[in-house]
């Protein structure tokens, strides 16, 4: 493996199914198991990942996921084309959420997304426009 | 102490059986998905009352040994196929999730 060409994989997170989020996130975790990425990696990536998902069903109306898998780290890139962050500081502090109440009836919403990303990865990097979308890229760097 | 141990010791129903030999290695309790993501640990069972489909995504990503559905909270068939299909064990008990985590607690002693 080439530092300048990661193994790369594409997944499509659907807007219209709150249920089948997480789809993705589970497909990816598959993917470093089998690569032989330790318990530890696997684990932050997939509540990162699991969280920006959610994010972009509840918030966006789904979106893409792209994974590169680097020797020596693992990136993940959410697009979508939802209506943008309008102020990034607020949404990354704990407990800010903008989720209606029927989405916090099913468990989230409790603007928890963001900062568990920002904890279990090692570089959250948000991207967002007002009525253009937001890409979030999260970085994780295998400790063994 | 594996799942199969805890059914009998604290008489819960098993919803769906995937692998019951699993080895419980501790209990997590909560009903905001993003907590539990963010704090759960494999191994773990977990008890909620939570019964939509999000709760088996949690389960599969953390790789939790099972999920223990407190009060009855009865879950639809979409759930009970899903957790078939992920492979995730399913239990119920008519106790709170705070009986629940007692009788949790003298089990695995
Ligand atoms: N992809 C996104 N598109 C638009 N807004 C978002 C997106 N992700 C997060 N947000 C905004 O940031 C807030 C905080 O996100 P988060 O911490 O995940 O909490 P929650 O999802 O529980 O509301 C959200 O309530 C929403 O207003
Ligand atoms: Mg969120």
């Amino acid at each position: 493996m080439d530092n300048s060409t990661p193994l790369t994989y594409s997944f499509t997170v659907h807007g219209d199914d709150f249920s089948s989020a997480g789809e993705a996130s589970v497909q990816v975790k598959k993917i470093l198991r089998s690569i032989g990425f330790d318990a530890d990696t696997i684990r932050r990536v997939s509540i990162a990942m699991y969280e920006a998902e959610i994010n972009m069903v509840i918030h966006a109306g789904g979106g893409v996921a792209d994974l590169y898998v680097y020797p020596d780290r693992i990136v993940i890139v959410l697009t979508d084309k939802g209506p943008g962050i309008a102020d990034i500081g607020l949404a990354m502090s704990e407990g800010y959420s903008t989720a209606p109440d029927n989405i916090r009836s099913l468990g989230f919403g409790a603007g928890m997304g963001l900062p568990n990303i920002k904890r279990y990865s090692d570089n959250l990097d948000i991207d967002s426009k007002l009525g253009e979308g937001t890409k979030l890229t999260i970085t994780v760097i295998p400790q063994r | 102490m594996k799942v199969s141990d805890i059914i009998s010791k604290c008489s819960f129903t098993l919803l769906v059986e995937a692998d019951t030999e699993r080895d419980i290695t501790g209990v997590y309790t909560g009903d905001l998905l993003s907590w539990v993501m963010g704090h759960g640990e494999e191994g773990q069972c977990l008890v909620t009352i939570m019964s939509n489909v999000n709760v088996l995504a949690v389960a599969s990503l953390l790789d939790l040994s099972c999920v223990i559905l407190a009060e009855n909270v009865k879950p639809d068939d979409e759930f009970i196929e899903l957790a078939k299909e992920k492979e995730i064990n399913v239990l119920s008990s008519s106790e709170s999730a705070y009986t629940i985590c007692t009788l949790l607690y003298e089990a695995l002693k």
